[in-house]
């Protein structure tokens, strides 16, 4: 785990070329990418709250917001916080005050937690661990205790109710949704989301969706697991303003019914831009010459020097992995306005009825199919035929002369290319590992080289 | 004062606030709002020791899994709307006393590490390989890869230096999996005992 690698290089610039001390640097470098990464938090909900309503009327014939700010009604969502922070902060007399107050905050701490080993750029990360992805899987399961709190602490039945349906909705999504994200960190070996998008570089093809049917299928019903465990439409059983007045929020008003609506746009925003990080390459943008471009510019900091250009790079990398995130965002407003809601035996029918087998299905498949598509694309050669030893590269491949079957094996040189490549950061082990590899002259190592293939064969 | 210290004195204090919380407080949902935030504190101190994924399960089995599980359960069987539990003082002296024995031992152990053998591995700036207990910064963010080799059986910390006829750790796939099949049948059980006797007509 490598702490805030990026604040290193503005530590650096701002104590040799601005001339601060140590400590007041890195207080104000923290300073500056947490207000970075604050930004991102907020500015989703503002961008969104805002399209969602244009959306929205745009889907049922009407115009949306059109009067505040000018043309578009831009200034809407900045309008609505206006508003929700002069409005009185009501703790009804029923309600358990403290848990009452302190839900909302859960909610976004939550949600702004997962931020934190998200990564927006190859070093554009806070922390990039190892398990990136099971780290931010763990974080965003604290959500659904905000609003559980939430719904139990209000001392009303409405509220009681959404809290009880998201309970039993998000103890059942849970489980397909780490089953998908299992799918593409088995494809690409590594629970690191840096690692994981830095193999997807190249055109888009490389992109992991197109790895396999399976993988293709994965995309679609995590997509579909990821709206529902950010309680989305038609998923939006906890809140279900038809039949529970607000669900969990009937009682909330001002700011703390509004932290509950930033928690769920950044959360919406997360698990898609963990959707485009496993299956939609990242921050690459599909074109190969200009991911080689900005891996270039980017390789300038190798060193850990502070280079504007290297920044641009990271900067472009992030608008692309935010424009891919914000496009699955649209995706989901679309889904809301379109499709009703479901009941809430549906919703549970829909998971453990559908979902988990088929992500258990698609598990199994992505693991087989590698071996399908190895014994279909590999060239095979006759080894033994008849019991005839045939001989390939002037050696006899088999001992047994007393059968009267035939062998074929693939040929040695002609293996099946994977589509994605191990990670680059070990030479020596991708060589032993990659069954394709060049023989290398050391004598010891093809060795090895011979043993693995032959045991993997 | 550096800023690792000055964090764990902040994650350390709602630890041992969040626990306190927890005695003190005299609703269950409280309690287990407490609870979140001492585990999760200890969570991010795992976090600040570079053990992330002790610190991710930590989270994900304990806040998001057991303590979820507790609400929904005070939610479905409650009667009134705010459940509390009154401790009797004998209680209280019983819960004291375990918690200072418990105290008393890991002030032990804490007193049995060579913290001065540790101080010069973290801040000597020389990574000389630490053997024993103590904090070791060479093995920062390669937390997964030794525990996924372990789990197959290879250990490189362990054997490497191994004389010949110690032979090879065995692994611990094999319980794991053990395990695992244990906790299925369980599961199976219980809901096999727990389903509803007479079929419901389906009602979709």
């Amino acid at each position: 785990m490598n702490f805030f690698p990026i604040a290193t290089n503005i530590v650096d610039y701002l104590q040799d070329s601005v001339g601060l001390t140590n400590g007041l640097a890195m207080v104000l470098a923290a300073l500056i990418h947490g207000s970075l990464l604050v930004g991102i938090f907020m500015g989703t909900p503002v961008v969104w709250i805002w399209g969602e309503r244009k959306i929205a009327g745009r889907i049922q014939d009407r115009l949306g917001p059109t009067r505040v700010g000018g043309r578009f009604g831009w200034l809407q969502s900045v309008a609505d916080g206006i508003k929700l922070i002069q409005k009185e902060d009501l703790v009804p007399p029923a309600a358990d005050s403290m848990l009452y107050r302190m839900a909302p905050y859960m909610v976004c701490v939550a949600a702004f937690g997962t931020m934190m080993v998200l990564p927006f750029g190859e070093t554009w990360v806070a922390v990039a661990s190892d398990i990136g992805l099971y780290v931010l899987v763990a974080i965003l399961s604290l959500e659904v205790i905000g609003i559980i709190l939430a719904g139990y602490s209000s001392g009303s039945k409405w509220s009681l109710f959404g809290g009880m349906r998201e309970a039993a909705q998000m103890v059942s999504y849970e489980i397909p949704l780490s089953l998908c994200a299992i799918i593409p960190i088995t494809v690409a070996g590594s629970l690191n989301l840096v690692e994981i998008t830095q193999l997807q570089s190249g055109w888009a093809n490389n992109w992991l969706i197109f790895h396999d049917p399976f993988v293709l299928i994965t995309f679609f019903v995590y997509f579909t697991v990821a709206t529902a465990s950010c309680k989305r439409a038609p998923f939006d059983l906890a809140e279900a303003e038809s039949e529970l007045v607000g669900g969990f929020h009937t009682e909330y008003s001002g700011m703390r019914w509004s932290f509950f609506f930033m928690g769920e746009y950044a959360a919406m925003f997360v698990v898609c831009a963990v959707a485009a990080i496993l299956f939609l390459g990242g921050w690459n943008s599909g074109i190969a010459p200009l991911d080689a471009a900005l891996l270039e510019m980017r390789a300038l900091s190798a060193d850990g020097s502070f280079q504007p250009m290297s920044y641009l790079s990271n900067a472009i990398g992030m608008g692309i992995l935010i424009s891919k995130g914000w496009a699955l965002v649209f995706v989901q407003v679309w889904v809301r306005w379109t499709l009703p809601r479901l009941r809430i035996d549906q919703v549970m029918i829909t998971c453990l009825k559908y979902l988990i087998p088929m992500s258990c299905f698609l598990f199994l498949g992505t693991i087989c199919f590698p071996l399908v598509k190895f014994y279909f694309s590999a060239q095979w050669e006759p080894v033994m035929e008849n019991g005839k030893q045939v001989e390939i590269n002037g050696e006899k491949q088999w001992d047994l002369i007393d059968s009267n079957t035939s062998i074929w094996a693939p040929k040695a040189d002609k293996w099946a290319k994977p589509n994605i490549s191990a990670p680059a950061e070990d030479v020596e082990t991708s060589q032993l590992i990659l069954p394709n590899s060049t023989p290398i002259d050391d004598g010891e190592l093809a060795d090895v080289d011979r043993q693995v293939a032959g045991g993997t064969r | 004062m550096t800023y690792e210290k000055i964090l764990f004195f902040i994650f350390a204090m709602s630890a041992c606030g969040g626990a306190l919380g927890v005695v003190l407080a005299q609703r269950v949902a409280r309690m287990a709002f407490w609870l979140i935030v001492s585990l999760g504190s200890v969570a991010g101190l795992y976090f600040m020791l570079h053990a992330d994924f002790v610190a991710a399960t930590q989270i994900i089995i304990y806040v998001g899994g057991t303590l979820v599980l507790l609400i929904f359960g005070i939610m479905l069987t409650a009667t009134g709307p705010h459940v509390k539990i009154q401790t009797s003082p004998g209680e209280l002296v019983m819960g004291a006393a375990v918690g200072v024995t418990l105290l008393f031992l890991i002030q032990g152990t804490v007193r049995s590490v060579d913290w001065n053998k540790a101080a010069i591995v973290t801040s000597g700036g020389e990574f000389q390989q630490n053997e024993g207990q103590g904090y070791n910064p060479t093995g920062q963010g390669n937390t997964i890869r030794p525990l996924g080799m372990a789990l197959l059986g290879l250990r490189p910390d362990k054997d490497l230096g191994a004389p010949e006829e110690a032979g090879l750790s065995s692994g611990y796939l094999f319980p794991f999996e053990i395990v695992s099949i244990h906790l299925l049948v369980v599961l199976v059980g219980a809901s096999y005992l727990a389903r509803a006797k007479q079929r419901t007509r389906p009602t979709v």
